[in-house]
């Protein structure tokens, strides 16, 4: 899309300044400068701290009071400054000249609203519209943005809808009333990447359609690729480098750029290991399981419940020094695997061979404990994973003083594990908030190890992180599991991080596993439809982050 | 929705089944003998026997209880001990003054509680939420009868706004009713101003943080619109089941400020009831009031499933 260069900018940030109140200060951004031109789209990349959703609240003047407050400099929208305009005015900006859309559809729209009522109250606030003309505005602005069945999403409440659906909403409220200015913070961020790729296009569509300015808030370096006319990178609250897409990513002048770009993991799957003499750890033979909802009134006069298949014949096998991926999208049953090869859900049938022993019918903790040694997670979100009130010692001894072991001892192991991880030893006496999402992550690794598991099962252990952390973890994860000569058995949904880890993958659709084999094969020259569509819809993927260049020959 | 409704009044008549047993057998368990009461300290044992006789009190403890819910059933509640009227026409009488009463301060706990809690929340911090979170400390910690005396001694001795005593029932005239009910009104309605205000400001604290807040406010709304619309129903959930409870307290508790403002109402009744150890009156008066606790109980779930569409659908 061309850029236009001449004429007045539709945001203008100039030296902008924002800070925390209260006793001690903390800049938060630091003199951030931008421009943005009608119908351009101008990408904020910055992992997690970088201030790029400040920004987008400074802009849209909805810093939480008596929290953030700026400082100085100038926001402009169309020449009017956000920062000294009263409320009052900024009131009747937003929504209809500047409008956003937010990360999590789930939580964005009010649940005890009806969707109509929630779109009917833009019209209602911005324009004099009379009843049935909003409707029919509303109507026509969810046609716009492909939702089926308008009149039906209408009287809808949100949890009636699938998160694409409501993100659609979003952006239907958003561009509503045309919009000058579109903040997109992480809009696709929580959305799987068959619905991304549809949201990006939809934003991308309708921003030609209306020569919206758009400023989109990100920090993964595939999507910056997909959308972005310019490209603003950011880090602690400053401008490390603006320039067009095509520049910061060919050419980047500064090292953080090069060191950001470095750890976006690449699309091409790394050779499978060699392997010698394979030892089967970790079994599934036909393994499904079915989830069944019934309220006790039904139990009682024997009416079946609402059933769901989560998993239907499962198969497979994880030897010791290798990695097996399960990918997939939401709902595509890939946790429920993880959770019944840990027991955590008991399969409806099938057999879970830990070390050659069945652990489907078992039951109770001691039949258990010996896989339950065996086989450690890693979950996904390090924030909530280990306990906030347990010092990181206490969580990591944990299970070894279940297994018997005393406490000096497990103390002393927790305190290598932790310079195994990467961590100092005197982080044992230290609480989770006191680290940061990446090194909890590592106090995570350090814990599933303490039992010197056979099999580890990471579930989507590095989605929560920033890439340059995930890269690390990553790396720590493949340097343990070649020390330890580990199976691993990773569950993502990102098909970066399978390429760039596992030896086989095993693609799953809705319970049913579509397509499992080598990497290399699986990801490299897919067979089944799906994996074609999921890998279609990587973001970025018509981009080599290693050289830096488009890649003209699609894979 | 309408499953959901009969579902929970299904629901209901366990709860309303053990309540009927356990006041049956607290009544057979405490000590004294309904006969000795009705004879008098000078009978003889065969009045005794057969006064126990006339009241089925000989029968196996099974058929006793039938015999009563039977008669419930029929609208046979008992007859008090020492008046020797139909339980059911006297609890009738004192219901309308404490019903009255109870409506009245829930109606005033609300409009000021409500909106107190929710600009205390909005404002949170400022001077008008520490000035909220202070009047709702001494409407936790001042006794309802200090509280009392004091509305007496300023609005209606000093001020001579309003009577000191006395109730007149709403068929008398809006205007009398008003006029003798607004004291006491507010001074039963003070402690419930200070949970409930605290209650609301807490629900909505947690709420305003929310991420459909701050798209509302993104759309460009009023903040009216944005507090009591997108916020305030949403922290509805916890300030209801507070109002529900706190009403069903309200009904049960009411025996101070009756008395402080010597309102006849239920509160006295129970007391009287209670000193003269008229037990059928005891035990209707108890069924009632729990009969109450489940109704509420019923009508604040079907609040939940009004004020939040996932619950209806569940």
């Amino acid at each position: 899309m061309t850029v236009s260069q001449s004429g007045q900018p539709v945001l203008s940030v100039r030296d902008l300044r924002v800070a925390t109140m209260g006793r001690r200060p903390a800049e938060i951004l630091k003199g951030l400068t931008f421009d943005i031109a009608p119908g351009e789209t101008l990408c904020l990349v910055g992992e997690s701290g970088s201030g790029k959703s400040v920004t987008s609240l400074v802009t849209m003047d909805l810093l939480p009071r008596g929290e953030l407050q700026v400082t100085a400099g100038r926001a402009e929208l169309n020449g009017e400054d956000i920062i000294t305009a009263p409320p009052a005015r900024n009131k009747a900006l937003r929504g209809a000249e500047m409008a956003m859309i937010f990360q999590e559809p789930m939580t964005a729209l009010n649940p005890v609203l009806t969707i109509g009522l929630q779109m009917d109250e833009i019209y209602r606030a911005h324009t004099r519209m009379r009843g049935p003309d909003r409707k029919a505005a509303a109507i026509a602005a969810f046609e716009s943005v492909n939702l089926p069945d308008p009149p039906r999403i209408y009287d809808s409440y949100p949890h009636q809808l699938s998160g694409g659906q409501r993100q659609r909403v979003m952006i239907a409220m958003a561009l509503a009333l045309k919009p000058k200015l579109l903040i997109a913070d992480e809009p696709t961020t929580a959305l799987d990447v068959t619905t991304q790729k549809q949201i990006l296009e939809l934003i991308r569509k309708l921003q030609d359609e209306m020569n919206t300015a758009v400023l989109f808030i990100t920090h993964d370096m595939g999507v910056v690729v997909d959308i972005a006319d310019r490209v603003c990178v950011m880090r602690h609250g400053e401008v490390v480098e603006t320039g067009t897409t095509e520049e910061v990513l060919s050419a980047p002048r500064e090292q953080y750029t090069r060191d950001l770009l470095a750890a976006v993991p690449a699309l091409t799957p790394r050779p499978a290991r060699a392997q010698e003499a394979p030892e089967h750890v970790l079994e599934l033979v036909e393994v499904n399981k079915v989830f069944e909802f019934r309220s006790a009134l039904s139990k009682l006069m024997r009416r079946p419940g609402h059933r769901v298949q989560a998993v239907s014949d499962v198969s497979f096998r994880l030897d010791r020094g290798r990695t097996l991926g399960i990918v997939g999208e939401s709902g595509s049953g890939k946790s429920t695997v993880a959770r019944c090869v840990l027991r955590l859900e008991d399969p409806t049938s099938g057999a879970i061979l830990v070390n050659g022993h069945d652990i489907a019918p078992l039951e109770g903790q001691t039949a258990l404990a010996p896989a339950r040694r065996a086989v450690q997670m890693i979950f996904q979100d390090p924030n909530r994973s280990l306990n906030p009130r347990l010092t990181t010692g206490d969580s990591l001894v944990e299970g070894a003083l279940n297994a018997g072991e005393p406490r000096a001892e497990a103390l002393a192991r927790a305190g290598e594990l932790l310079e195994v991880v990467g961590l100092p030893r005197d982080a044992l006496s230290r609480y989770p908030h006191q680290f940061s999402g990446g090194q909890r992550q590592r106090i995570a690794i350090a814990r599933a190890l303490m039992m010197s598991p056979d099999v580890i099962v990471a579930d989507e252990a590095v989605s929560a992180l920033d890439v340059s952390v995930q890269a690390q973890v990553l790396d720590l994860l493949a340097e343990v599991q070649a020390r330890r000569n580990l199976a691993v058995l990773f569950i993502t949904h990102d098909l970066r991080v399978a390429a760039q880890i596992c030896d086989d993958v095993m693609v799953m659709r809705r319970g049913e596993v579509v397509e499992f084999g080598p990497a290399g094969q699986v990801l490299a020259n897919p067979q089944h439809a799906y994996t074609c569509a999921l890998l279609e819809a990587a973001p970025g993927r018509d981009w080599d982050f290693a050289k830096g260049r488009r890649v003209t020959e699609p894979a | 929705m309408l499953t959901y409704f009969l579902r929970r009044l299904l629901m209901a008549i366990p709860v309303m089944f053990f309540v009927a047993v356990f006041v049956f057998l607290l009544l057979r368990l405490t000590p004294g003998d309904p006969a000795q009461a009705i004879a008098g300290d000078q009978a003889s044992l065969d009045q005794l026997e057969a006064i126990r006789d006339s009241l089925g009190l000989n029968d196996p403890l099974s058929v006793q209880f039938l015999t009563w819910i039977g008669n419930m059933a029929q609208g046979d509640f008992g007859r008090s001990l020492i008046s020797d009227r139909p339980v059911l026409e006297m609890i009738g009488q004192r219901l309308g003054p404490t019903v009255a009463l109870a409506l009245v301060a829930m109606a005033m706990t609300l409009m000021i509680a409500l909106p107190m809690g929710v600009l205390a929340a909005w404002r949170h911090g400022g001077m008008t939420d520490r000035l909220v979170m202070a009047v709702s400390v001494i409407g936790f910690s001042v006794p309802i009868f200090v509280i009392g005396y004091v509305l007496i001694g300023v609005f209606a001795v000093n001020l001579r706004w309003f009577p000191v005593q006395g109730y007149k029932a709403l068929a008398d005239g809006i205007g009398p009713f008003a006029h003798r009910i607004f004291l006491p009104g507010l001074a039963l309605a003070s402690i419930y101003i200070a949970l409930i205000s605290r209650m609301t400001r807490a629900s909505m604290l947690e709420v305003l943080r929310e991420d459909y807040v701050r798209t509302a406010r993104a759309k460009g709304l009023p903040e009216g619109i944005v507090l009591f619309r997108h916020a305030l129903r949403n922290a509805a959930i916890p300030i209801l089941t507070v109002i529900g409870t706190g009403f069903a307290m309200m009904i049960s508790g009411v025996v101070v400020t009756e008395t402080v403002f010597n309102i006849p109402g239920l509160g006295r009744l129970v007391v009287d009831a209670v000193l003269a150890r008229d037990y059928p009156l005891i035990q209707a008066i108890i069924l009632l009031t729990a009969g109450t606790y489940v109704l509420i109980n019923l009508l604040i779930d079907l609040s939940y499933a009004l004020t939040d569409p996932r619950i209806r659908y569940q």
